[in-house]
């Protein structure tokens, strides 16, 4: 794969890489024309396992569906690298492998509230004897499963005759016979195998309000889960009890002036994580500092842009989602007009910004009438670090270069021809607070899309495979994937 | 073992549903399969059913736990110790799932197989199966690996040894967090086993190497390591090696690790011995105490009195006896509430002149505290404070404290002063408890939650038994009786309650004189509850009283409730009836 050490790469900003050729590369659950999309189809979480070799894709029908890479899960005989190193551009390809329930629509009774079954989020935790493992969640719920190939299985040559006449001449006779070799053991004759899902743990009853964000911890044994106001703390194991870390709630609920927006562990110090708030800003809290962890050792925000202030000015810094990157010292964050890429050892602003779509700032008070204002949209980093992804409306979604200098910047369509609407669109990575010309640039491109931008159609989800250039995205209810 | 004697078929139907598709079934079958061997014998059992259970290591966790629970104790059923080696592979097939619990049992069993296991044998076939899972490729098997080595390491070769040795310090320095932890939890174990000279060297490099863990539930693990492996060193080498160890993690950036060293601490003053504790461990034992997160502050308070006992009293009072008095004054209800449950054991140590001056103060605003839980710690150790400081001083500041703690809107609170009410008793004596707290008794009996007017009831039992009847019989009698004309029917059955409860230890006389009539009137009363209630109680009366009370009054009583109008008093009468019956029966 590209890039053994990230550090260096991205030290190393003088020789850029090439800008990507993005390609299709496979899709599932592909509408057709006209067929309307069932809600409970529409995919409302998507992540790819640490190897890469699996992605997992939720829905807002509850269900989890697992992918599996086919192109790399072959033994890797000598000769066969030999061979491959022929064709140098080898994409990752993947296959349906299972799906299962993993959560149902439930009601609450005390509070009179249904729970939808929409999962959230997936997360892949380690793997183990060869079964892949998963937490998943829905507003309220938790849950860990293991997917795991299991033998179909016969059982033959028991002693008991099934149809109960005679017991296999044990009690013909009514005597006890005392020779015990008429005794058999059951034979189990095992042929084909086949995924299975298993709810292995459930950790319910811990959040008042809906989760939004799941993270493992790198020490294997931990994991925290957040919602609105706050963030607990759980280990695998242990699914009656938590610990709260993180609580933002005021003693008034009037007195509420920011919530939790997302919360991820950093990739390698188990100790860290970050979290981000609707006001925009990420904190950054040590878990060795003290039991709750309502200061944080760093707090990160957009230094105030005097004046442009506006009635939307807050609305849109609210951070929808952050990913550490692998190396955990930058950390992505995504607000609703903005990519933002940050160190982590350096809390005075972002290190860049990228617009997504600038040209959406004059309709602000559209999007705010018909809610699109609050679309979550999440951000991916590559493995490597040098690119982000994120999604925006009209299934497009952009790449930017994101390491030091790099001027690339991609828009792709979530579909079979992803370079379709070759738009120019307006968005050189910006270094702190943009000052772009717009006014033109972003002429064209409404001019140069013909049918206005489709609010409904929006990308919310993707995610950047671990160690290649290849991007999973959602689209309604299908299932793109692209590589370069 | 002996021959079959059992019928077969039972057996037959057992075996079969080891594979039952239900699963209380095949749990059913796993936790007999003891009886299963005995079926099938010895040579049967090695060759079949061992196998059969190796090749069926994917069940569920709850027979899988059986599992390796039953063949931790089979050797007997494979034919002795020189057969137990077939016991190994579905153990050792068990020991890499997933799930610890079944893991652990695993380990467990295995331990207890190789340390039964001969020496050959062990050579042979339990240690190629420790160094199988410590190279098992899934973190599982090398997590078990963990627990076995010091049941492989001894009774090894030197040449074995050294591998295992060196098995074991690559588990140290694993990639998965998971199996560090489990070398952490376990090099106490091995190091127990390792011969001393490899000890200081091997062993306690490892040990440095965990201590440096940059995973703090690694680290964490380490300080319990500290206190096994100072045991095993020379002291010499054990202040030379571990107390620096101590010294550093008692100030380590993580606050879990410090909160370890301070639940650890009486274990590891051990391991440094007293000298140490002294010059070292005190002001390491200060910072604890002064920790700015009150978790640690809170293991470390209930570790204060432990702690003072290794010292003199000087050092306590210099050095320890401050922080405890900034710690009574603790932000945090917890904190003051460890150190409330410990403090009135510093008071032997500091003797009583130094009890009295600097120990009571702080006792006696513990004992004003505005949470419940810290007043009624101080109250549960209450005969250790009255040893010390004398009664008379004691109940000046107690009573209003605890008349409070009675009356106290949670009504937890007040069920836990009732259950102390009793110590109270016999540490106050007759007379003291006559004046205050007579009233507060008879209180609880209406109070508003049920638990408490129990609890009460239960109390006046108890107060009868530590005063005699006779003080009873002036102080509690009198009240009880007077409320079974209560207007509120509640009122009127917790009364027969209390009777109920004080009749046997009361004894027949004062039961017939005194609580029969009222018993015989409340039968008559218009609520149904009371009337079965009497019967019940009426039944439990039986045994105390005369037979020919019994047929004379309390027969003719349960006669008439038995042709109520109302279906449960007629039930309960008619049981009291039969056992009046049965009584009679098993006298003749």
């Amino acid at each position: 794969m590209n890039g053994g050490d990230d550090e260096d790469v991205v030290a190393a900003s003088a020789d850029q890489s090439p800008p990507l050729q993005w390609r299709f590369s496979q899709v599932f659950g592909e509408r057709s024309a006209g067929e309307e999309v069932q809600p409970v189809d529409m995919i409302s979480a998507i992540e790819f396992d640490h190897s890469g070799d699996h992605l997992a894709t939720g829905d807002r029908g509850g269900r989890v569906v697992l992918f599996e890479r086919t192109d790399a899960k072959h033994s890797s005989g000598a000769r066969r690298d030999l061979e491959e190193t022929d064709y140098p551009v080898r994409h990752p390809e993947f296959c349906y492998k299972t799906e299962f329930q993993s959560h149902d629509p439930a009601f609450d009774y005390l509070k009179s509230l249904e729970i939808e079954e929409k999962i959230n989020k997936i997360r892949w935790c380690q793997t183990a004897n060869g079964a892949l493992y998963l937490l998943s969640t829905n507003d309220k719920t938790i849950k860990y499963w293991k997917v795991q190939d299991k033998k179909i299985k016969k059982i033959c040559d028991i002693n008991a005759d099934p149809s109960g006449a005679v017991g296999n001449g044990i009690v013909a006779n009514g005597v006890p016979d005392a020779n015990n070799s008429l005794l058999r053991l059951p034979v189990v004759t095992s042929h084909e195998s086949s995924p299975v899902a298993k709810c292995r743990r459930v950790y319910p009853h811990a959040h008042d309000y809906h989760i939004n964000s799941i993270s493992v911890n790198s020490d294997g044994e931990t994991f925290i889960s957040a919602d609105d106001l706050r963030i607990n703390l759980w280990n695998l194991e242990i699914s009656n009890q938590s610990f709260n870390i993180v609580d933002v709630k005021p003693e008034k609920m009037e007195d509420l002036s920011e919530v939790i927006t997302a919360a991820e562990f950093h990739p390698t110090h188990c100790n860290m994580l970050a979290y981000s708030s609707s006001k925009g800003s990420i904190r950054l809290i040590d878990l060795r500092q003290s039991a709750l962890c309502d200061s944080h050792s760093k707090l990160f925000e957009e230094p105030d842009a005097a004046g442009s202030k506006s009635f939307f000015t807050e609305i849109i810094a609210s951070v929808s989602d952050i990913k550490f990157a692998k190396e955990g010292r930058y950390l992505l964050s995504r607000d609703y007009m903005t990519l933002k890429l940050w160190d982590i050892n350096m809390d005075s602003g972002p290190v860049s910004t990228f617009q997504v779509h600038e040209y959406l700032k004059p309709k602000l008070c559209d999007l705010y009438e018909n809610d699109s204002i609050f679309d979550k949209f999440e951000c991916c980093i590559s493995g490597n670090g040098l690119r982000a992804a994120t999604g925006s409306y009209s299934n497009l979604f952009r790449v930017f270069g994101v390491s030091p200098g790099s001027t690339e910047t991609a828009t792709l369509e979530a579909s079979r021809n992803p370079m379709r609407r070759h738009v120019p669109v307006p968005s050189r990575p910006s270094k702190l607070g943009s000052i772009l010309g717009r006014g033109s640039e972003s002429a064209g491109v409404d001019g140069n899309s013909n049918n206005a931008l489709d609010y409904t159609t929006k990308l919310l989800h993707l995610a950047w495979h671990p160690n290649e250039n290849s991007i999973a995205c959602a689209a309604g209810n299908s299932l793109y994937m692209y590589c370069a | 073992m002996a021959m079959v004697d059992e019928p077969l078929y039972p057996i037959a139907v057992l075996i079969d549903e080891l594979k039952n598709d239900d699963i209380q079934l095949r749990l059913n079958s796993i936790r007999r399969l003891s009886t299963i061997a005995r079926a099938l014998g010895e040579e049967r059992t090695r060759k079949e059913l061992i196998p059969f259970l190796s090749e069926n290591s994917d069940d569920d966790d709850e027979v899988l736990l059986a599992m390796a629970g039953e063949l931790g104790v089979f050797i007997p059923f494979v034919g002795g110790v020189e057969h137990a080696h077939v016991l190994l592979p579905p153990l050792e097939s068990l020991c890499t799932v997933e799930e610890t619990c079944v893991r652990e049992k695993a380990v467990d069993s295995l331990c207890k197989i190789g340390s039964q296991m001969r020496g050959s044998d062990l050579v042979d076939s339990f240690v190629p199966l420790v160094k199988r899972l410590a190279a098992g490729e899934w973190f599982a098997a090398r997590v078990s690996a963990c627990g076995l080595f010091h049941v492989a390491y001894q009774g090894c070769t030197d040449v074995l040894k050294t591998e295992l040795r060196s098995t074991y310090s690559q588990l140290c320095q694993d990639d998965m967090p998971m199996v560090r932890r489990a070398a952490a939890t376990n090099l106490g174990k091995f190091a127990a086993t390792v011969e001393s000279s490899y000890l200081n060297a091997e062993i306690m490099t490892m040990f440095d190497d965990l201590t440096k863990d940059e995973q703090d539930s690694v680290r964490l693990l380490a300080v319990e390591g500290c206190a096994a492996l100072g045991k095993l060193l020379e002291p010499q080498d054990c202040v030379a090696r571990i107390l620096p160890v101590i010294v550093n993690f008692s100030q380590d950036k993580s606050w879990r690790v410090r909160y370890m060293v301070a639940n650890q601490l009486y274990e590891l003053c051990e391991a440094v011995g007293p000298d140490c504790t002294r010059t070292d461990l005190v002001p390491a034992y200060v910072r604890l105490l002064r920790d700015n997160e009150a978790e640690v502050r809170i293991a470390a308070a209930g570790k204060v009195t432990k702690f003072c006992q290794l010292l003199n009293p000087e050092l306590s009072i210099q050095h320890i006896l401050p922080c405890v008095k900034e710690l009574s004054t603790d932000s945090s209800q917890h904190v003051r509430s460890a150190l409330a449950s410990v403090i009135m054991g510093m008071a032997p140590i500091l003797g009583k002149d130094s009890t009295i001056e600097h120990l009571l103060p702080i006792f006696l605003s513990l004992l004003k505290d505005e949470f419940p839980d810290v007043r009624l710690n101080i109250i549960s150790k209450l005969d250790q404070v009255n040893q010390v400081i004398g009664i008379d001083l004691l109940s000046q500041s107690l009573l209003p404290a605890i008349v409070e703690l009675a009356e106290d809107r949670h009504w937890r609170v007040r069920l836990a002063i009732i259950e102390y009410v009793p110590l109270l008793a016999s540490q106050l004596g007759i007379g003291f408890f006559d004046d205050k707290l007579g009233a507060l008794c008879m209180q609880w009996l209406q109070d508003k939650v049920y638990s408490i007017r129990e609890a009460g009831a239960n109390n006046l039992k108890r107060l009868a038994e530590e005063f005699g009847p006779e003080w009873a019989m002036q102080h509690l009698v009198p009240q009880v009786l007077e409320m079974v004309k209560n207007p509120h029917y509640l009122h009127r059955m917790m009364a027969l309650r209390a009777i109920s409860l004080m009749a046997p230890v009361m004894g027949s006389e004062i039961t017939c004189s005194k609580f029969l009539p009222v018993v015989v009137e409340a039968s008559k009363d218009r609520v149904p509850n009371i009337k079965f209630n009497v019967a019940k109680l009426l039944q439990s009366l039986i045994p105390i009283v005369d037979q020919s009370v019994v047929d004379k009054t309390i027969r003719q009583c349960l006669v008439d409730l038995s042709e109520d109008p109302d279906v449960d008093v007629r039930y309960f009468a008619n049981q009291a009836l039969h056992s009046i019956d049965g009584a009679a029966v098993a006298q003749s």
